[in-house]
Order: structure tokens, then sequence, then C-alpha cells
């Protein structure tokens, strides 16, 4: 193998082919939830993750097959979903509460307290 | 190599494109003809199909949805998936914003045409982290035999 092969080899590695999650996001006062859908991911083989103000959601794709099975028809193409966020600095990615179930993942992060909305009151001096 | 020096990173949908491409590429199913009964993609549940000597496995990436209420039949040959995923999305108001609406929400349905040797009494379905996956055996004269030579 030619040292050129080699390098493209390693680029798709890299470049790992994935799929974007289809992804619901609400805010409300308090703050914003998110709701992905990664159908195929066990709890498992999913990762939430901060990097740096990046939120990074990954998931991998694994389906029972027997042996010896040959796709004959495929929509979904790639074993893995990514998908990142960046967040503001007005959220605090501290306290995000996340779950899971049934393929769908649902993530709540909450507004940093200094940035609840707060009544501001005007004085009349 | 050279691909990467002319790909401009902030043009999203194109990169997307070529994604698709390369994963089409990389699993080598371009070549797959398409369903007659294939919808556009995007449609919800995505399916993929897979043959195997022993049964036909569809799998349909509907995650999110009580099993409950999923309906899986056969009919002369077509396997029908259906259900309905409601939508959890709350109204917008002044102190509510909706940022992102991409998840499927609504009732669905998708066909899929069966081979002619399969045994639709023996079909099972179970759903597993928001794939429901329907095992089709396929009848005891379709499986592959080892004929002894006398």
């Amino acid at each position: 193998m030619s040292d050129k092969q080699e390098v493209t080899k390693r680029e798709e590695t890299q470049l790992a082919p994935a799929m974007l999650p289809a992804v619901d996001i609400v805010e409300d006062e308090t703050g914003i939830s998110l709701t992905a859908d990664l159908p195929g991911v066990p709890k498992e083989k999913l990762s939430v993750r901060m990097d740096g103000q990046n939120l990074l959601v990954e998931g991998e794709v694994v389906l029972d097959t027997p042996e010896g099975m040959e796709a004959t028809y495929a929509e979904i193409r790639s074993p893995h979903y990514r998908r990142s966020f960046s967040l503001s600095r007005d959220l605090d990615p501290s306290k995000i509460d996340a779950s899971y179930k049934d393929g769908v993942m649902r993530l709540r992060i909450p507004k940093a307290e200094h940035a609840q909305p707060r009544k501001i009151t005007v004085q009349v001096t | 190599m050279y691909e990467s020096l002319l790909r401009f990173p902030t043009d999203l949908f194109s990169e997307f494109e070529r994604m698709q491409r390369e994963m089409d590429r990389l699993f080598g199913t371009w070549s797959l003809p398409t369903s007659i009964r294939a919808v556009a993609r995007g449609a919800f549940p995505a399916v993929n199909i897979g043959t195997g000597p022993k049964s036909v496995e569809v799998y349909a990436f509907a995650p999110g949805i009580d099993p409950a209420k999923l309906e899986v039949s056969v009919d002369r040959g077509l396997l029908t998936i259906s259900g309905e995923r409601p939508s959890e999305l709350p109204e917008e108001s002044d102190k509510v914003s909706v940022y992102a609406d991409e998840r499927f929400a609504g009732s669905f349905k998708r066909v899929v045409s069966l081979p002619e040797d399969v045994d639709p009494a023996g079909i099972e379905a179970r759903y597993r982290d928001g794939v429901l996956r329907v095992s089709i055996p396929r009848r005891e004269s379709a499986l592959p035999k080892r004929i002894e030579v006398k």
C-alpha cells in the first residue's frame, strides 16, 4: 500500500460517516429542553459530553442480526449518530439532567442562576 | 486526501450530501434497487431489511413509542407497520420558544413487500431501544439444504 493510500484511509476513519439525529429544542424561562431520536442505540452506547462550550451527543447503533444476514434494503446506512450544539453562556452545563428511554434522549439544560429572568423594579427617586 | 482541500466546512448542506454519498460508497448499498413502496428519504419510521438463510428481518426505527400501540400485520405478502407518535411540543408563547421541531409527530404507516418464500405464521415482533424488529421465518423448503452425493 502506498503512502498516499494510507493517508486517505486514516482520513476516512476520522470522518466516519454519522447521521444527524432529529431533535426538538424548546426554551422556557428556566432552561432549554432538548429531545433527540436515537433509535437502535442502547443506553450504554450513548454518550453526552461537554467539549468546551459545545454539547456533543454521540450514539452507536447496535442491532441484533442473525448470522449470515445480508442487507437487502437500507434507509439507515450508518451505525453512528453524532450532533453537537454550542451552548451560550447563560446556560449551566454542570446541571444538565439526562434521561433515555426507547431510543429517545431527553436533556434539560437549566439556565445559570444569574441568567434567570428577574423583575427589575424601577425606583423613583 | 485531495478531497479535503476542496471541502468547505461552512457549507453544511453540501457537506451532508457528500457524507451521504460517502456512506453509500462505504456501505456499498447505492446499487440496491429501491422498493416501489419506499417513501421519500426522511420518512418515519426508517426501515432496513435484511435477508438471512433462515429468516427475513425488518427493522423499523421508531423511537419513543408505546409498543402496545404499534400495529404489525401481514396480508398477502405485505407487511404493514403502523402507529402514532403524539407531538410533545408545548404551545409557543411569549415565555416558550420552539427552536427545532424535527422529530416526527403524527400517525405513520410503512408497507414492505415480503419475499415469496416466507412463512407469515411464524412472524415475531420485538421492540427494543426504539427499534421494532420483525422476524419472518423462511419456509422449510426454502432453507438451504446439503445434498449428499452417493
